[in-house]
């Protein structure tokens, strides 16, 4: 109910804005506080709905179906919420494991609310209608998302206070004449794209079917593309629009394909049905045993899935091929959303929406959508979508962190660090770190917000200017913006207090990005050395987070430290105004304590209530060659996985100060020994150029084609054809003229000439009217006596 | 004297009467035409009266057909008059107003 009410408010707050565009003064900041209150009274609702969530005891009422190996007694009712399970419970889980009992971790379904909002339409088997599904990952991201985002709506107030004059000068747009561009400021117009934003996030994340996530999906996109695309006039900014939009469609169209095989397949959308109804059972009742196995039977092609249907239903079986084929076409929609490769080449071009934006959308939500829907259709991932998903991931991080090593544009570091660190995240999912994957996801949402609004409020203290290249020295200037950033920086890179013993309820002394990279780093290990064919799953994320520390240092030192390269510039920027420190103070804050105490701490406690019950204990991995950790794997493996990542990212900081900072070893010098390898880099890794050749110059080329052929084929065929019809109605015409006219007139000139003819009887002498009256008398009577019968 | 020579003498007369009417150009010479046709169809009637089974009807039927001639007579002498009055002429070629 509550998070019904958080969730359409938004959609209010839009409806309203546009509304009010039209009655309020530019001038008027009404319109952002009106965005602001709703978006912030839905975060206070989802709070509460989360305590409320936390502390009731009283399971929910989804169920697996009945049918299924009777399950003991104690199965969803005897778990208890709290959070210390954990730890007590691995002795436990090495005996189940080998004996396939229930096991020891709450069901996930048990603890989930689900429903329907509105049938829209049933049609025989298929039901369309509007679900909701709420479990703990809902609730932590609707706080999340409620909270982020009325942090971002406040700073956005003080960011784009230029759009509130009747007349707004924008430079980045040149006429023909050369002059610059004049426009009205369009400031409600921007808090309305983001009410409408919040709207379609929240409901992607309330979603209780896979159709219903769909439609969200898409209108996220949209806008992402309305926002990318706010400064309108600007060339730049309309292309990046485009290309986000574009890309993620390609992404939408392997989802389609993953959503009608499920659909066909399993005969439903939605994801759990409750207890008692009438439904079919929804897709995670169906695929999975409630033990989280997959009945696979069969081998190479002919391998099927068996579904758990309850009692009474026909036995249904899907071919494995073709699961993992709607995996990889789900996989595929969440590569797009989230910028992996190879669908990333969207993400830095869509830095040229307004600050905000980038920290809204493409830093902490949106992209986080992805992983999201990762995190939900888990149980139907085969093994085979799931190591592509980590092979993926890990590509995808090395590549992000390489090139924002080069970068000189500070939004376009940040934009690579997100594609990066979500690359860490789809790893995670991609080794059986559904947990790890999600935490370091929220964690993720924090920091990462947090450093684009630093980054916007050094972009808007400068003058909007965005080139580190020609800052430095700025700490003196803006003492709040440079000690925020170094907190967010802290987080991102993963740095704690090492050899300290864990402190006994804040756990590690470590900012919450340590956490949930520890978290990562040690499924990894664990599932590498599980599978040591895959240890390059360990090695390349742990090389990396050295890399991501080292350029995250690399981009402070250079904004802030040393002299400034432009003086000018420095002596003309001023540190944020007010509204703008408030939700970068609050931002700091979450992102360091959100993690607090890693994996024993009550974030991961409330993920771990809606984990699928297969990961928990290394069900994932069954009927396939390689091995998933369970929860105990990856407990053992937590100490070196920790100790290497600190050291790596202690290593990556040592060698940032030592080039920027202390200013040592010249970078432009080890940078001229590598020319290619920095053009090769600072190229984006020649993705653009690679997808122009490849897709962007054929199309242009069946375009033209097609527009030859549409001159001169169809347009000549167009035009000979209404020559013909021409010709045709002349003929026609001469016809009618000739033929036709003329049986008219001689219809009526013979007429005319007979009356003529018989006008000449009349000539008005008696004598003639007497004389014919005899003859014709005579004649009657004549003929009258012919024709009499019987004469 | 059989009925056929009656009635061929009404028809003789008869002929007589409509060449009158046709030929001739005064008004009061077609009028007499017209009395010789109504005067043969009288001999008609009479003649079958007394040789035809229509018996002393036919007598009555002729003294209607004399009295209805002279009433005729009056009116077309009426109109022959009038039409002096505007032709002054009673020359019936005169009469062709209503040519064509």
């Amino acid at each position: 109910m509550l998070l019904t009410i958080s969730w359409l408010l938004p959609l209010a707050g839009f409806v309203v804005e546009l509304a009010a565009s039209r009655w309020m003064p530019r001038t008027s900041r009404l319109p952002a506080w009106f965005a602001v209150g709703c978006i912030s009274t839905g975060f206070l609702l989802s709070l509460t709905a989360l305590g409320i969530w936390s502390f009731t005891t009283a399971p929910a009422v989804v169920s697996a179906p009945t049918a299924i190996a009777a399950e003991p007694v104690e199965h969803p009712t005897a778990k208890q919420p709290t959070a210390k399970q954990p730890t007590a419970e691995q002795p436990e889980s090495e005996d189940t494991e080998s004996e396939r009992t229930a096991t020891t971790h709450a069901d996930p379904l048990a603890r989930a609310w689900s429903g329907t909002f509105y049938r829209i339409a049933q049609f025989g088997h298929l039901d369309l209608s509007l679900d909701y599904y709420i479990d703990g990952l809902t609730l932590v991201m609707f706080a999340m998302v409620t909270l982020i985002a009325t942090c971002i709506h406040l700073f956005a107030i003080g960011y784009l206070g230029g759009e509130l004059n009747e007349e707004l000068v924008d430079h980045a747009v040149t006429l023909p004449d050369g002059s610059h561009f004049h426009r009205p400021g369009r400031f409600s117009l921007f808090f309305a794209y983001l009410s409408l934003f919040c709207f379609a996030m929240l409901g992607l994340v309330l979603a209780g079917n896979l159709f219903q996530i769909f439609v969200f999906w898409e209108l996220v996109g949209v806008c992402s593309y309305l926002l990318i695309g706010f400064y309108v006039e600007r060339p730049a900014a309309n292309h990046a629009a485009n290309k986000a939009f574009i890309v993620n469609r390609v992404g939408d169209f392997g989802f389609l394909i993953g959503l009608m095989i499920l659909c066909t397949g399993l005969g439903t959308l939605h994801f759990a049905s409750p207890r008692g109804s009438d439904r079919a059972p929804g897709l995670y009742q169906l695929v999975r045993t409630p033990q989280g196995e997959l009945t696979v039977t069969g081998a190479g092609r002919e391998k099927t899935v068996s579904l758990n249907v309850p009692d009474g239903a026909p036995a249904k079986s899907l071919p494995y091929w073709l699961l993992t084929a709607a995996g990889l076409g789900l996989v595929a929609g969440c590569l797009g959303k989230s910028a992996q490769f190879p669908l990333q080449t969207w993400l830095p071009d869509a830095m040229e929406g307004p600050t905000p934006v980038s920290a809204l959308v493409h830093s902490a939500t949106m992209v986080a959508a992805g992983v999201y829907l990762i995190g939900r259709i888990y149980p139907f991932l085969t093994p085979e979508v799931l190591l592509t998903i980590a092979y993926g991931g890990c590509l995808t991080l090395f590549i992000g962190a390489t090139i924002a090593l080069v970068m000189t544009d500070i939004k376009q570091v940040l934009a690579f660090s997100t594609i990066s660190q979500l690359g860490y995240m789809m790893l995670a999912m991609g080794v059986g770190g559904w947990m790890a994957g999600l935490f370091h996801l929220i964690t993720h949402a924090f920091f990462k917000s947090l450093l684009f609004l630093t980054v916007g409020s050094v972009i808007h203290g400068c003058g909007h200017e965005q080139n580190m290249e020609r800052m430095g020295g700025l700490r003196t200037k803006m003492p709040f913006t440079c000690w925020t950033m170094f907190l967010g920086v802290i987080a991102i890179c993963g740095l704690a207090v090492p050899m300290l013993p864990p402190l006994p309820w804040i756990g590690t002394l470590a900012f919450s990005g340590y956490h949930s990279k520890d978290s990562i780093l040690a499924t990894a290990l664990a599932f590498a050395s599980s599978n040591p064919v895959h240890s390059l799953l360990f090695l390349v994320p742990l090389l990396t987070a050295g890399l991501t520390a080292f350029y995250m240092f690399r981009m402070w030192f250079l904004i802030f430290f040393g002299a400034p390269r432009d003086v000018e510039l420095r002596d003309l920027s001023h540190d944020a105004p007010r509204v703008m420190q408030v939700p970068m103070f609050i931002l700091a804050i979450f992102a360091v304590t959100i993690g607090v105490a890693g994996e024993q701490g009550p974030l991961v406690a409330l993920l771990r209530t809606a984990e699928p019950v297969a990961v928990t204990a290394g069900m994932l991995g069954a009927g396939s060659n390689w091995t998933f950790p369970g929860e105990q794997e990856i407990h053992q493996q937590h100490l070196m996985a920790g100790g290497a990542a600190l050291l790596t990212a202690f290593l990556g900081t040592g060698l940032a100060i030592l080039f920027y900072a202390v200013g040592a070893v010249d970078p432009r010098s080890i940078a001229s020994q590598f020319p290619r390898t920095t053009r090769f880099l600072q190229n984006r890794w020649e993705f653009d150029p690679l997808y122009e050749q490849l897709f962007a110059r054929p199309v242009r080329i069946v375009a033209n084609w097609c527009v030859l052929l549409d001159r001169h084929v169809l347009d000549s065929l167009l035009d000979r054809l209404a020559q013909g019809m021409v010709r045709l109605s002349g003929w026609d015409r001469r016809f009618d003229e000739a033929v036709v006219d003329r049986v008219v007139t001689t219809v009526g000139t013979s007429t005319w000439n007979a009356g003529e003819l018989l006008r000449k009887w009349q000539t008005g002498r008696l004598r003639h009217y007497v004389t014919s009256i005899t003859f014709s008398v005579v004649l009657l009577f004549i003929l009258l006596f012919l024709c009499l019968p019987g004469r | 004297m059989s009925l056929t020579a009656y009635l061929t003498v009404a028809a003789v007369l008869f002929v007589c009467g409509v060449i009158c009417m046709m030929t001739k150009r005064n008004a009061i010479a077609v009028l007499m035409g017209v009395e010789l046709i109504l005067n043969a169809a009288n001999i008609n009637f009479v003649a079958f009266a007394a040789y035809g089974p229509i018996g002393l009807d036919g007598q009555v039927i002729s003294l209607f057909v004399i009295v209805l001639a002279a009433a005729e007579a009056a009116v077309a002498l009426a109109i022959a008059l009038n039409f002096y009055n505007n032709h002054l002429s009673i020359d019936v070629d005169r009469a062709d107003e209503l040519k064509n």
